[in-house]
């Protein structure tokens, strides 16, 4: 490793995951740089939320190993961080954003106190800079300040999904996970978040796993793509390189299919 | 049966005792937890809470802890919301004048083991003296995070963030922080813990108490502690400290200014008068001669009435 191609910002070896002796995920290497936006797509069961959810440590492998670059440069091995900071990092270099925002914010409190939850839990103790951040991240997603005391419960679908968004970017993180981050949203509101992301995500320079089975979702936000079928890797490559000349017949039925409805 | 018979039937307050069969060591188990909770202050021991002859929510928590460190030699007080005389108290100091037979009190100085619910009394404790709380929900994190496990882990690695995203609603809701009671505290240092239900009034009167402070939660079978003399602080905000409620009215029997009152509505015209919740506290004021605006003149004692007439001349 030189100077010149700095080590990735997330490499996994060899991921394997079985429910009950089904494997949902298998031998999947990949490596992630810092900046890059990585899709994985494929069909429902093919094992793409499993890959997400080990990445994300969210579950432990049965075998393989994921490392991941700190801040000071040095890449650890996750399976053997302690879990005081694993949680740490995740909660502050990380992000998660669920496809149902139930999943990702405290409904009871409000929005303001959801934002504010990941400073808090750093250390903040000032409730004017707290309340300030939170106001000025309600805008950064094209949220209306007055809503800042309103629960998530007072919020539609994009709003929440927005909310999310906000309440994981507040600690100003490298990498964000997102399930399905579009999933369950009307096509304009789908459209207007997927620019907002696509804004953040070029502004702060973040790495991003997506997981969609939309090919329109990963044209527009993703530089790779992994395609996954039956819990294995079936190809990868450059986005454009993908959808344009699938190569495996799978992805080109994928693809097709797309292009067909 | 009344109250002073003794009970043959019955081990010494109540529990059993390691003295007797091996499966008998239920005080021992609590004694256990106790020490335990005492070595690390603020953490939740979990206990075997064993069914009381008594509803949960009426202090079952606390008559383990009571009756696992009584002593014959103890004299105990019980209070609820302050008072001596509510049902609680007085069916939980009954239990133990008959399944221990100790000496019973209402004077806060003269008690060596003092059971509350709800408060703290007035009076400084000492050092020979045992506080118990009676606890109903010992998770401070609870309404946030409804998960055992996820809490568990949160007091493991102290992850407390939680604690003041409750405050900050709070604030957001209120313009204050409005937590009344129950109001978190984070003890020497390390573990944030629940009060049980006192008023923020009384979280200053943990910090640095020379009693040793045990509190019992039955239902959710929970021991933790307080050792004497231990940093208590209530969490708060750098731009929202923590303050204590303060009273603009003085007590309507003893005339005091310092202490915590129940407000008591006495007809259906607005009338209202506020007085001490510890009653013990009141009493003793006005035998030392102090009068609220609106003390009855009779009855009066001959001792004060001989005190007034001494004041008088």
């Amino acid at each position: 490793m030189n100077a010149n191609t700095p080590a990735p910002l997330l490499e996994a070896r060899s991921l394997s995951k079985s429910y009950g002796g089904r494997p949902a995920c298998r031998q999947v290497s990949l490596s992630l740089d810092a900046g890059e936006v990585l899709a994985i797509v494929g069909e429902s069961g093919s094992g793409k939320s499993t890959l997400l959810n080990l990445l994300s440590g969210r579950l432990v492998p049965d075998t393989g190993s994921i490392r991941y670059r700190m801040r000071d440069g040095v890449a650890r091995d996750l399976a053997r961080m302690p879990e005081a900071e694993r949680r740490l990092l995740a909660r502050t270099d990380w992000g998660f954003v669920h496809q149902d925002a139930a999943l990702g914010l405290r409904m009871n409190v409000s929005a303001g106190g959801n934002i504010g939850e990941r400073l808090m839990a750093v250390g903040g103790r000032h409730y004017g800079d707290i309340r300030a951040t939170a106001a000025n991240w309600l805008t950064r997603v094209e949220i209306a300040v007055d809503r800042i005391d309103d629960k998530p419960t007072a919020y539609s679908g994009g709003m929440r999904q927005r909310l999310q968004i906000a309440r994981n970017l507040v600690t100003s993180p490298r990498l964000v996970f997102m399930d399905e981050p579009t999933g369950g949203l009307d096509v304009s509101v789908q459209a207007r978040l997927l620019d907002l992301i696509r804004g953040l995500v070029a502004d702060l320079g973040l790495a991003v796993v997506l997981v969609t089975h939309d090919l329109a979702v990963a044209r527009l936000l993703s530089h790779r793509i992994i395609v996954m079928k039956e819990g294995h890797v079936i190809e990868s490559g450059l986005t454009d390189r993908v959808l344009d000349d699938p190569q495996a017949p799978y992805t080109q039925l994928l693809v097709s299919s797309v292009l067909a409805a | 049966m009344t109250g002073n018979t003794p009970m043959a039937d019955y081990n010494f307050a109540y529990l059993d005792e390691q003295t007797k069969r091996m499966i008998e060591q239920t005080k021992r188990m609590i004694r256990r937890a106790i020490l335990k909770a005492i070595a690390v202050p603020g953490y939740q021991v979990p206990f075997a809470s064993r069914e009381m002859p008594m509803p949960y929510g009426w202090g079952t928590g606390g008559v383990q802890v009571t009756a696992a460190i009584l002593g014959p030699d103890d004299v105990l007080k019980v209070i609820d919301q302050g008072a001596d005389d509510t049902t609680n108290a007085v069916s939980i100091r009954a239990f133990f004048a008959r399944t221990a037979r100790v000496a019973v009190t209402t004077a806060t100085a003269d008690a060596t083991i003092i059971q509350t619910r709800h408060r703290i009394p007035e009076a400084t404790l000492t050092a020979d003296q045992v506080l118990v709380y009676q606890v109903p929900i010992p998770e401070p994190l609870r309404f946030l995070e409804p998960r055992e496990t996820e809490t568990r882990t949160m007091h493991a690695l102290s992850e407390y963030g939680l604690m003041h995203v409750k405050l900050y609603e709070d604030i957001a809701r209120h313009g204050h922080i409005a937590t009344a009671y129950a109001y978190p505290v984070q003890v020497a240092g390390r573990y944030v813990m629940d009060p049980s239900p006192i008023p923020k009034f009384d979280n200053p009167k943990m910090d640095d108490c020379p009693a040793l402070q045990l509190f019992g939660a039955g239902r959710e079978k929970r021991i933790y502690a307080i050792p004497p003399h231990t940093r208590v602080v209530s969490l708060d905000f750098e731009d929202h400290p923590f303050e204590r409620n303060r009273f603009d009215v003085p007590c309507a029997l003893c005339g005091a200014t310092d202490s915590y009152l129940d407000e008591v509505v006495t007809d259906d015209q607005g009338g209202r008068m506020h007085v001490c919740s510890d009653t013990d506290h009141c009493e003793s004021r006005r035998a030392k001669g102090h009068r609220g605006t609106m003390l009855a003149d009779e009855p009066v004692h001959p001792a004060d009435r001989r005190s007034k007439l001494e004041a008088a001349e």
